[in-house]
């Protein structure tokens, strides 16, 4: 059985200017001790996605319009809001993109580290801080003892974000969802921390989702990698045949615009137009109007999720009807 | 646009920085502040930029890659060192000569979400520069508009929208297009894709390189992604802590880098390939950039190079010419 299962998903955004519809009838599941990269473009549904399953989405404007997601035998988005708060930040953290705005800048990173715990534990003040302190010191920090007493301001972007790992990781979560985590950082400190959470996976066996608009990132941690596009999965597969052997035009252009593929000083390949504008009715295959291969079918049939070979399915109407 | 004529003379040296520094006091108290040390953030960097050519510069972030770039600007004070653009000194001269020197030389910055006025129409931004600097009749703004934002790809029946009205990517070309009103000869362009999406990232690199080519420009394009910097550049200089440790060209450097720093750099891009990404060693760079206000003795990279020697720790390596390009390393040669 797998340890998250989500079936037909939708989050809409009621707002004035019209319903938003953000996550579109999306499934997946994701087994224990996997890594599940989600890609797209920003605005494809990532981060409500998981923002969704987390309970997070501000309601209204936004609202869970249908599905499940079965988180060991609990439906995390209709059970009790005393369940939910036992299982998130128990057995399930997530960190963010911007280690500046989600750290508390008033409270001192020892009192924002055990606050999990105390929360979720029966643990003595004492006892948290040293679960802390022995947290600190394996996500990489020096001088723990003395930085832990620190506020976030005191410390770099880097180190913000080993903080909010160790945060997360504190209460031994079966799943970690890590949205954009290294985003706003450096090539090099992206690779620490990248490094890192590879290390902390292998040692504690969770399972990680991992939120990214870089192919690049993917690559080298994912065992599985969903593709999202306006809302809707494209194509999912594991990482070697999403790489190797892509189908849907969408993933295959998205590989295509990453530079360091194309030769030097060429004109780069671009996708063009823009995303869709999800607040209105999409006919047909989102992607279509930017598609170098949309045909009439593309236009009037609806895409849904195929299986094409085991553990690869894809949404491409003129490749399940084999023209592509 | 006619400004190919005005930008000829390809390979002579238009934009040329001697022994920049740029320092900040650090003042600590709070009635009578006193000045209780400095920030080096550029410390002695000479670069030359040719006609038509495009200089990558990267580095981590807080190794001066903006702080330089606004001194080149004049937007700060430079504490030594000149810039000279056309055998003028910009550093030297007065604020009204600056302003006219501003006509050729114009930047682009990082995030179009806060480079762009939100109350002014693209109209209103981009007939700005052309009113203050007197560049065309009033009558001829409207036409001059409509040109300049064809020139970036967007439409110019959009002329009277605000800024909020775009996307990222749209509004990184409104900035662009602003940069362009003067028809400068030298643009630098603080990290214009970073804030982008990967697919939105190409099409602004695109655009950036054609302009290059048709309008004859020279660009300083900054930026921390090796593989985008490879890609349009000519030459690439390599920041770390104020100071260049490893300039030449692209290829050179990216594909046969010298440098530990910019080995590490190199080893840090993710590839898209899972099978070259799992197999491969990265050179894992301990810990942070050091702090500007109390930089390490000797070559600055020292505390988290790898190949680190005592001598190292003694002497500032100055740049010297190794295998087509310049390397600033002690050990050069020797790793």
């Amino acid at each position: 059985m797998p340890l998250l299962k989500v079936t037909d998903l939708r989050t809409h955004f009621h707002t004035r200017s019209g319903v938003y519809r953000a996550v579109d009838g999306i499934s997946f599941h994701l087994d224990r001790g996997e890594t599940l990269g989600i890609v797209g473009e920003s605005g494809s549904g990532k981060s409500v996605t998981v923002h969704s399953l987390m309970g997070l989405v501000p309601r209204p404007p936004g609202r869970i319009e249908s599905g499940s997601a079965i988180f060991d035998g609990v439906d995390l988005l209709n059970c009790p809001p005393a369940t939910l708060r036992s299982i998130r930040g128990k057995r399930i953290s997530m960190i963010f993109q911007d280690p500046m705005t989600s750290l508390n800048p008033y409270l001192r990173v020892s009192e924002q580290l055990i606050e999990p715990l105390l929360i979720h534990e029966k643990i003595t003040k004492a006892d948290a801080l040293k679960r802390a302190l022995s947290m600190l010191e394996e996500v990489g920090i020096n001088d723990a003892a003395k930085r832990i007493h620190y506020y976030p301001h005191e410390f770099s972007g880097g180190m913000r974000q080993r903080v909010m790992i160790a945060m997360a990781l504190i209460t031994k979560p079966e799943l970690l969802i890590a949205d954009e985590p290294t985003t706003a950082l450096d090539v090099t400190v992206q690779a620490q921390i990248l490094d890192l959470i590879k290390k902390m996976r292998r040692e504690a066996g969770m399972a990680v989702i991992f939120i990214t608009h870089d192919l690049g990132v993917v690559s080298g941690l994912c065992d599985r990698v969903l593709v999202m596009y306006a809302g809707r999965i494209v194509e999912t597969a594991d990482i070697r045949t999403l790489f190797y052997q892509p189908k849907h035009p969408y993933t295959r252009a998205l590989q295509r615009s990453i530079p360091s593929t194309q030769p030097k000083g060429a004109e780069l390949f671009t996708i063009p137009g823009m995303p869709p504008d999800i607040s209105k009715p999409i006919v047909g295959c989102a992607f279509a109007p930017r598609c170098e291969h949309a045909a009439d079918l593309c236009r009037s049939g609806v895409p849904e999720l195929v299986p094409i070979a085991n553990d690869h399915e894809q949404a491409c109407l003129r490749v399940q009807a084999g023209e592509l | 646009m006619q400004s190919v004529a005005k930008n000829s003379d390809p390979g002579s040296v238009i934009l040329e920085l001697r022994d920049i520094k740029t320092h900040f006091p650090v003042r600590q108290g709070f009635l009578f502040r006193k000045q209780t040390g400095t920030v080096k953030a550029v410390d002695g960097v000479s670069l030359s930029v040719q006609h038509g050519e495009v200089l990558g510069l990267v580095g981590e972030s807080g190794c001066g890659k903006s702080t330089l770039a606004r001194t080149i600007m004049q937007l700060l004070p430079t504490t030594g060192g000149s810039v000279i653009l056309e055998g003028k000194n910009l550093t030297q001269s007065t604020a009204s000569s600056v302003h006219d020197i501003r006509r050729d030389l114009q930047m682009v910055f990082q995030d179009p979400y806060a480079s762009l006025n939100p109350r002014m129409t693209v109209f209103a931004t981009l007939a700005e520069p052309m009113l203050v600097h007197r560049v065309c009749k009033p009558a001829e703004v409207v036409s001059k508009v409509s040109q300049l934002m064809e020139l970036v790809g967007l439409a110019p029946r959009f002329m009277q929208k605000y800024p909020h009205e775009f996307s990222g990517g749209q509004r990184q070309r409104i900035a662009i297009a602003r940069a362009l009103a003067l028809q400068p000869k030298v643009i630098i362009a603080d990290e214009p894709v970073s804030a982008l999406d990967v697919s939105v990232q190409a099409q602004i690199l695109n655009l950036l390189a054609s302009l290059v080519r048709k309008m004859g420009l020279s660009l300083v394009f900054i930026a921390h992604d090796l593989s985008v910097v490879k890609h349009i550049s000519d030459r690439v200089a390599v920041m770390y802590l104020g100071r260049i440790v490893e300039l030449g060209r692209a290829v050179d450097v990216i594909e046969n880098p010298q440098h530990p720093y910019t080995r590490a750099l190199v080893s840090a891009i993710p590839l898209p390939n899972p099978d070259a990404e799992r197999a491969r060693q990265r050179i894992m760079l301990p810990g942070d950039p050091p702090s500007p206000i109390n930089p390490p003795s000797g070559c600055a990279f020292h505390p988290r190079c790898p190949y680190v020697q005592e001598r190292c720790k003694a002497v500032v390596p100055p740049l010297i010419a190794f295998q087509n390009h310049d390397v600033a390393c002690v050990r050069l040669g020797e790793v």
